[in-house]
C-alpha cells in the first residue's frame, strides 16, 4: 500500500457508498400528508396530550405560518414542501417489553445492523437506551436504576402526561416557539423525543442515550428533546443517528433544549450520520436543527458533535451564559463529501460575569462538498472577565470543495478577552514524507493526520460512546483513519 | 425628499450637461439604475450588519455645493499636507480642483485630473481600457459612477519611478450647510513602475460633510503601488471610501488606512488579483473615542496561484466609539499555493465602546495555506505594573503600551515624513507625548 495517496483517499471517499442503507419493513401508523390546525390537533389527540400542550402546538403553528424559511445560511438546496410531508409516523405494534426477546425482531436486526445492539449496549459500561424509531420510543433500559436516583429519563410525550408541571416550567424557555422557522415548525408538530430531569445534587450515574432514526418513507421527523438538571448535578447525553437510503430528500427539524441550573453540569454529545446523499448528490436527509442550552450561575455546558452525514445540514448548537461564572464548550468535527453540505457552527451568547466559553471546530472536506463554519461570540456590556477562546480548523481534500469560515465576533465590555484563529490547509506532503520516513505507509500516515487533525474533539466524547463514533467516521473516511 | 430620490432627479440636470456619445455615459445611465434600484444599503445587508447609514441619510445634503467666493491660502491648510518634503499635489476644494494649492504634471507621467481626461481625447483610451472596470457594481459605487466627474487622474507609464510621493487631498470648506462630495480617483500604474500616494479627506468648517468617494487602482506586471489613507477628520464628517484595486503577475499593491477621526467611516477594501505572484498588504491602525464608527470591509480575491495577501488591522476604542472589522479572503479553485493571512486585534478601554469582528475566508483550493487571528483584549496589567514599578506615570505606560501595540503597522510605512505625522496623531489622539521616537 506505499502507492495510497492522497487521491487514493478521495477516490475511495468519492466511491465510499452509504453502508447502513436499509429500510425495515414495519407496518407504520401514518398520517395524511400536509399541515394544517387538524393534523396538528390529531397529533396532539394521538399522543393523548392535555389541553394546555394543544394549545401550545397550535400556537407555534400560527406562529410558523407567519413566517419564511430562512435563506442566510451557505447551503444551497431544493426547498421541501411542507404540505408534501407526512408528520406523523409511530412504529404500529407497540406493546410493553418486559425484555428485550420481546421486541419486534426485525427492530433488533436493524439495531444489530448498525452494530449497536442493545444488548451489546447494556453490557457497554451502563448506557441506558432510549431507542427513537421513527418518532416513537419503543425501548427503554436502566430505568430502574435512574429511578432509585429520582432521575426522570422518558420520551417526552410520556413526560407531558406524567410530569406536566415540569414540561410545562421549562418546555420553550430556552428555545421559544417563534425563535425560527424550523423551531416553530418542531414546536407544532413535534412527534416524540426525550425528556431527562436529573433532580438537584444528582450525579447521574450512566450515560444517557437516544439513537434516533428515519425510517418510514416521507415522514420528517421531528425530535424534541428538553434535558433540565437541577442545582448541582451531572448528566451526559447521547445522541446519535442513522438513516436508511432513500431518494426522496428527508427533512429532520429537531429542537433541543438543555437546561443547566445552578452549579449543574451538562454534556450532550451527538453523532450524526444521516444519509447524506448519493455520489451523484441525490437524496439526503435535510437536518435543521435548533440547539441550545442556557447555563444559570456557575453551570457549564458542553456540547460535543461528529457530524458525518445528511445532505444538508444547518446546526448551531448554542450557549447562552446567564449565570456569572458559567462556562459554555463546543467541540465539532464536520465532514463532508460528494455534495454534502454543512453550515454549523456555534453561539456562545455571554450575559453573566467570569462566563468562559470555548470554541473547537474541525472540518474536513472532500469531494465535491462544501463545509462552512458560522459562529456567534457575543459578550454583553454587562459580561464582565469574559473569555473566549475559538480555534476553527478546515482541512480540505481536492479542489472541488469548499471550506469556509464565518466568525462573528461582537464585544461590548472592555474586561473581554477573546481569541479566535482559523486555518485552513491540506494535508501536508511534507507531514506524509515525516512518516514515510519513520516506516508508516502512506494509508497510515493519512490517518494518523487526519486522527490527529480531530484528535481535540473526538478526546472529549465519552468513553462509552467511542466505539460507535469511531465507526461512524469510518463510514465517511475509512481507508484513512486506522 | 429622501436623499435617494433627490439624486435621482438631480442625475438628469446633471446629465444634461455631459457629452453623448462618450460610452462613460451609457456607464453612468447604467449606475443611475442600479443606484436606483437598489437604493442605499440598510443593516439587513450582510455587508452591512454593524453599520447603519440611517443617520447620516436623514440630512439634507447639497449634490453640487456652490464654490467657496476666496482662495484658501496654503499656510491655512499647510498642516494638511506633508508640507517638509517635496510632493505632487492634487487638491480640490468642495469637489472643485484648486490650481493654487496643486502641483501637478504631465512630464512623462500624467497626475492630473480626471475632469481634464475626461474631457481630453488624448486619454480616452486610457479611461475606456480602465475607467469602472474594477470597482463593484454594488450602489454607492454606482451612485459614484453615475455622478464621477472629478477626482484623481494619475497614469504611470512603463518603467517609471515616480520620484516624489503623491498628496490627493479633498477639503471641504462649508459654503453649504451640508455637502455631499463624490470624488472619483483613476490610478494606473504601468509595468515595472513604481508610485507612492497619500490621500486624504478634509473637512475644514463643522457643516455635516457626507464624503463618497471611489479610488480604482490598476496595477500592471511588477507595478509597485503603495497607498495610505489618512482620515483624521472632524467629528462632523463621514466618509464611504470605496478602493478598488486590481492587480497583474507580480505586482506588489499595500496599502495602509490610518483611521483616527470622522462621524462615521466606512473603507471598502477591494484587492483583485488577477495574476500569478501577486502581493498585497492590507494594514490599517484605528483609534477611535465619543461616538465614532469605523468599519472596515475587507477583501481579498485571489483568482491566480502563487499569490500572497497579508492583512493586519489594530484597533483601539475608547468612549462610546464602535469598531467593525468584517474581512474575507475569498481562494478560487485554480489559486493554488496561496499563502493568505488575515489578523484583527482589538483594545476596548471604555465599558461603552463595541467592536464587531468578522473575519472570513472562503477558500476553494486545497493547496493553500490560510488562516486568520483575531483577538479582544485590554492593555496587559502586568506589562503595566512593571512599567509604573520603574517609575512611568500611569498615563505615560498606557500609552506606551498602546504605541507598542500599533506599531509593527507603523513599521511599515516607507515615506518617513509620514511615519513621523502618524507617530505624532497617534501620541496626540491618546492625548500624550512620550517623548522619543518608537
Amino acid at each position: 500500500m506505499s502507492k495510497y495517496t492522497e487521491d487514493d483517499l478521495k477516490k475511495e471517499l468519492e466511491t465510499k457508498e452509504y453502508e447502513y442503507g436499509f429500510y425495515t419493513d414495519i407496518e407504520s401508523d401514518t398520517f395524511p400528508v400536509g399541515l394544517n390546525e387538524d393534523i396538528v390537533r390529531a397529533i396532539s389527540k394521538k399522543k393523548e396530550e392535555p389541553e394546555w400542550m394543544t394549545e401550545w402546538r397550535l400556537e407555534s403553528f400560527r406562529y410558523w405560518q407567519e413566517m419564511i424559511e430562512p435563506e442566510w445560511a451557505n447551503v444551497h438546496y431544493k426547498k421541501p414542501d411542507f404540505q408534501n410531508i407526512s408528520y406523523y409516523s409511530a412504529p404500529n405494534k407497540k406493546p410493553k417489553y418486559d425484555s428485550l426477546d420481546e421486541v419486534d425482531p426485525e427492530l433488533l436486526d436493524t439495531f444489530n445492523k448498525l452494530g449497536i445492539s442493545i444488548e451489546e449496549q447494556k453490557k457497554l459500561a451502563g448506557v441506558a437506551v432510549d431507542i427513537v424509531m421513527d418518532s416513537v420510543s419503543v425501548a427503554t433500559t436502566f430505568k430502574d436504576t435512574l429511578a432509585k436516583k429520582g432521575i426522570i429519563f422518558c420520551s417526552i410525550s410520556e413526560a407531558i402526561k406524567k410530569h406536566p408541571e415540569l414540561v410545562k416550567k421549562y418546555i420553550g424557555t430556552v428555545v421559544p416557539q417563534k425563535d425560527n422557522f424550523y423551531a416553530a415548525l418542531n414546536s407544532a408538530v413535534f412527534s416524540d423525543g426525550s425528556f431527562c430531569y436529573i433532580p438537584k445534587g444528582v450525579r447521574c450515574p450512566m450515560e444517557l442515550s437516544t439513537y434516533f432514526r428515519i425510517n418510514q418513507a416521507g415522514t420528517g421527523q421531528f425530535e424534541r428533546t428538553l434535558v433540565v438538571a437541577d442545582e448541582d448535578s451531572y448528566v451526559s447525553y447521547l445522541e446519535g443517528c442513522t438513516a436508511p437510503m432513500r431518494d426522496e430528500n428527508q427533512l429532520h427539524a429537531a429542537v433541543v433544549e438543555l437546561i443547566a441550573l445552578d452549579g449543574a453540569e451538562i454534556k450532550y454529545s451527538t453523532v450524526q450520520n444521516w444519509f447524506p446523499g448519493g455520489k451523484d448528490g441525490k437524496g439526503g436527509v435535510y437536518n435543521f436543527v435548533t440547539k441550545r442550552g442556557l447555563c444559570e450561575k456557575n453551570a457549564k455546558i458542553s456540547w460535543t458533535q461528529v457530524e458525518t452525514g445528511s445532505a444538508v445540514t444547518w446546526k448551531y448548537p448554542s450557549c447562552i451564559l446567564k449565570g456569572d461564572n458559567s462556562i459554555g464548550e463546543f467541540y465539532s468535527i464536520a465532514v463532508t463529501n460528494n455534495y454534502q453540505q454543512a453550515d454549523t457552527g456555534t453561539k456562545m451568547i455571554h450575559l453573566g460575569k467570569n462566563t468562559k466559553s470555548t470554541i473547537i471546530s474541525k472540518g474536513i472536506s472532500a469531494g465535491k462538498s462544501q463545509n462552512s463554519y458560522r459562529g456567534l461570540v457575543q459578550v454583553n456590556s454587562r459580561a464582565e472577565n469574559a473569555r473566549n477562546f475559538s480555534q476553527c480548523d478546515s482541512l480540505l481534500m481536492g479542489n472541488k470543495c469548499g471550506a469556509h469560515t464565518f466568525p462573528y465576533i461582537e464585544a461590548k465590555n472592555k474586561t473581554a478577552q477573546i481569541e479566535h484563529e482559523a486555518t485552513t490547509s491540506k494535508i501536508g506532503e511534507d507531514q506524509i514524507f515525516y512518516c514515510n520516513q519513520r516506516g508508516i505507509d502512506t494509508e497510515k500516515a493519512i490517518a494518523l493526520i487526519v486522527n490527529g487533525f480531530s484528535k481535540e474533539v473526538l478526546n472529549k466524547l465519552p468513553m462509552e460512546f467511542a466505539v460507535e463514533a469511531q465507526k461512524l467516521l469510518e463510514i465517511s473516511l475509512e481507508g484513512s483513519v486506522g | 425628499m429622501s436623499l435617494k430620490d433627490k439624486l435621482v432627479t438631480s442625475y438628469f440636470a446633471f446629465e444634461d450637461n455631459l457629452a453623448d456619445d462618450s460610452p462613460i455615459h451609457t456607464m453612468r445611465n447604467d449606475a443611475i439604475k442600479n443606484f436606483e434600484a437598489t437604493g442605499f444599503p440598510t443593516k439587513k445587508d450582510e455587508e452591512w450588519k454593524y453599520t447603519s447609514l440611517r443617520s447620516l441619510l436623514k440630512t439634507d445634503y447639497s449634490i453640487f455645493p456652490k464654490p467657496l467666493d476666496r482662495t484658501i491660502e496654503f499656510r491655512e491648510v499647510k498642516n494638511y499636507f506633508l508640507h517638509d518634503v517635496d510632493t505632487y499635489k492634487i487638491v480640490f476644494i468642495d469637489g472643485v480642483y484648486s490650481s493654487f494649492l496643486s502641483e501637478t504634471t504631465h512630464d512623462s507621467i500624467d497626475v492630473c485630473l480626471l475632469s481634464s481626461a475626461l474631457a481630453k481625447p488624448k486619454y480616452k483610451p486610457v479611461l475606456e481600457a480602465y475607467f469602472n472596470k474594477a470597482a463593484k457594481k454594488d450602489s454607492l459605487s454606482s451612485l459614484n459612477t453615475a455622478f464621477a466627474k472629478e477626482g484623481a487622474y494619475i497614469h504611470i507609464p512603463k518603467h517609471k519611478e515616480v520620484e516624489k510621493p503623491i498628496e490627493i487631498i479633498n477639503f471641504s470648506t462649508g459654503t453649504e450647510s451640508a455637502a455631499l462630495l463624490q470624488p472619483r480617483n483613476l490610478v494606473v500604474v504601468g509595468e515595472n513602475s513604481h508610485v507612492q500616494i497619500i490621500e486624504r479627506h478634509q473637512s475644514l468648517s463643522e457643516n455635516p460633510v457626507f464624503t463618497n468617494s471611489v479610488t480604482e487602482v490598476f496595477a500592471e506586471k511588477r507595478a509597485f503601488v503603495d497607498y495610505y489613507k489618512i482620515q483624521n477628520d472632524v467629528s462632523t464628517a463621514s466618509l464611504i471610501d470605496s478602493t478598488y484595486i486590481s492587480q497583474e503577475r507580480e505586482s506588489n499593491c499595500r496599502l495602509h488606512t490610518f483611521s483616527f477621526g470622522g462621524k462615521l467611516t466606512r473603507n471598502n477594501l477591494n484587492f483583485y488579483q488577477k495574476g500569478e505572484r501577486c502581493n498585497s498588504t492590507l494594514n490599517g491602525i484605528t483609534i477611535l473615542e465619543d461616538k465614532q464608527h469605523v468599519d472596515h470591509n475587507t477583501l481579498v480575491h485571489h483568482t491566480q496561484p502563487n499569490c500572497e495577501s497579508h492583512q493586519d488591522y489594530k484597533g483601539i476604542f475608547d468612549d462610546a466609539s464602535t469598531g467593525v472589522f468584517n474581512g474575507k479572503v475569498l481562494v478560487d479553485s485554480i489559486a493554488q499555493k496561496i499563502d493568505a493571512f488575515q489578523q484583527n486585534n482589538n483594545i476596548l478601554i471604555s465599558d461603552k465602546a463595541t467592536i464587531n469582528s468578522k473575519p472570513q475566508l472562503e477558500i476553494f483550493a486545497d493547496d493553500v495555506a490560510c488562516s486568520h487571528g483575531c483577538t479582544i483584549g485590554q492593555l496587559d496589567e502586568e506589562a503595566l505594573f512593571y512599567l509604573r514599578s520603574r517609575g512611568i506615570a500611569q498615563k505615560e505606560a498606557r500609552a506606551l503600551l498602546m504605541y507598542a501595540f500599533a506599531n509593527n503597522v507603523l513599521e511599515s510605512v516607507k515615506i518617513p515624513e509620514l511615519k513621523r505625522r502618524i507617530n505624532k496623531l497617534i501620541a496626540e489622539k491618546i492625548g500624550v507625548s512620550v517623548g522619543f521616537q518608537l
